[in-house]
């Protein structure tokens, strides 16, 4: 896996706010367009593109995108 | 005076009857003195199932509905009925624009195209008696409410209700009724078994329902009626059961 790809793929499940500034560092609830919505669709990014099952739970306690890319390139590797 | 209620003396075949719902209608009719016949794909959780059915006369079909050939199999093997209940399915949740070929196929043959088809052959080998009541497990999904996420589940409820339409005329002449339930939210093990939302998230959305979520019993005790003769004038309804929540 790749953080910067992983950053951008992230970044694409929003589709109003500017998300050029975007870091695996972003905090990416912290922001207007967040939403449960989003979450689904991250979620579904993960499954499509990865082929791991990100929990509702494993965003709840995440606050980085890195967080999220942690989480995932543990199940992508166990 | 005789309870309307009782279905005694009434053969009932449930789909789906593993588990949450279809199980717990076939655990419910059977207290309620039918003849229960439940088919479900998994032999072990059907047999809880059946293990768990009080009462004399019950039979256990295990078979794949998406498969022809145990669907026909379960016709030819299944006795003549007075009640049908369809509750096997599935559900997805994806957002719209994450939606593809396979999932909405697999979710649509489980929901929709395999419980008609059954009944179609059903109807076609005359295993249905006059009078019989068929009970579809719908969905205010799709039909009278539309959640984020629910696209293709809520399709395949809905392609359900608009077929209901039409059986319900078509077996009319036979005093065959239609009806379905639509269930809001229902604490089964196919929801505790979804990941996509945390336990925060469904606290929340548990308080979205005036009456909290529904239990199995709940959608099992309103199948119950349908399938009883205190239901015989009766037909072509979805009996909306959501403890208030679509009529906010």
């Amino acid at each position: 896996m790749n953080i910067e790809k992983f950053v951008r793929e992230f970044a694409d499940q929003y589709d109003d706010i500017s998300t050029e500034n975007f870091t695996a560092e972003t905090k990416f609830k912290e922001n207007d367009e967040w939403s449960s919505m989003t979450a689904l669709s991250v979620i579904a990014m993960v499954d499509e593109s990865y082929s791991v099952r990100l929990t509702g739970d494993d965003v709840r306690k995440s606050t980085t995108i890195q967080d999220i890319y942690d989480i995932v390139s543990l199940k992508v590797n166990g | 005076m005789n309870n309307p209620f009782s279905l005694k003396g009434k053969n009932i075949l449930v789909t789906g009857a593993s588990s949450g719902i279809g199980k717990a209608i076939a655990i419910t009719a059977a207290a309620m003195d039918a003849q229960l016949h439940i088919t479900a794909r998994n032999e072990q959780r059907l047999n809880e199932t059946y293990n768990s059915l009080t009462g004399p006369g019950h039979t256990t079909h295990i078979a794949d509905l998406n498969i022809d050939a145990e669907t026909e199999a379960l016709v030819t093997s299944v006795s003549k009925l007075d009640g049908v209940v369809l509750s096997s399915g599935i559900i997805k949740t994806l957002p719209f624009k994450f939606i593809n070929e396979g999932e909405l196929n697999a979710i649509m043959q489980t929901n929709f195209t395999s419980p008609v088809l059954l009944l179609s052959k059903l109807i076609k080998s005359k295993k249905l008696n006059s009078g019989c009541s068929i009970v579809f497990i719908s969905s205010i999904g799709g039909n009278f409410v539309g959640a984020k996420g629910n696209a293709m589940y809520s399709a395949s409820k809905g392609a359900i209700n608009a077929i209901q339409k039409v059986l319900t005329l078509e077996l009319a002449p036979q005093k065959i009724r239609v009806n379905n339930v639509a269930p809001g939210m229902v604490k089964t093990e196919m929801w505790e078994n979804s990941t996509t939302f945390s336990a925060e998230q469904i606290e929340e959305d548990a308080k979205r329902y005036p009456l909290g979520y529904g239990e199995t019993s709940d959608v099992a005790n309103a199948v119950v009626y349908l399938l009883s003769d205190a239901s015989k004038w009766v037909t072509g309804i979805s009996l909306v059961l959501d403890g208030g929540f679509s009529v906010q």
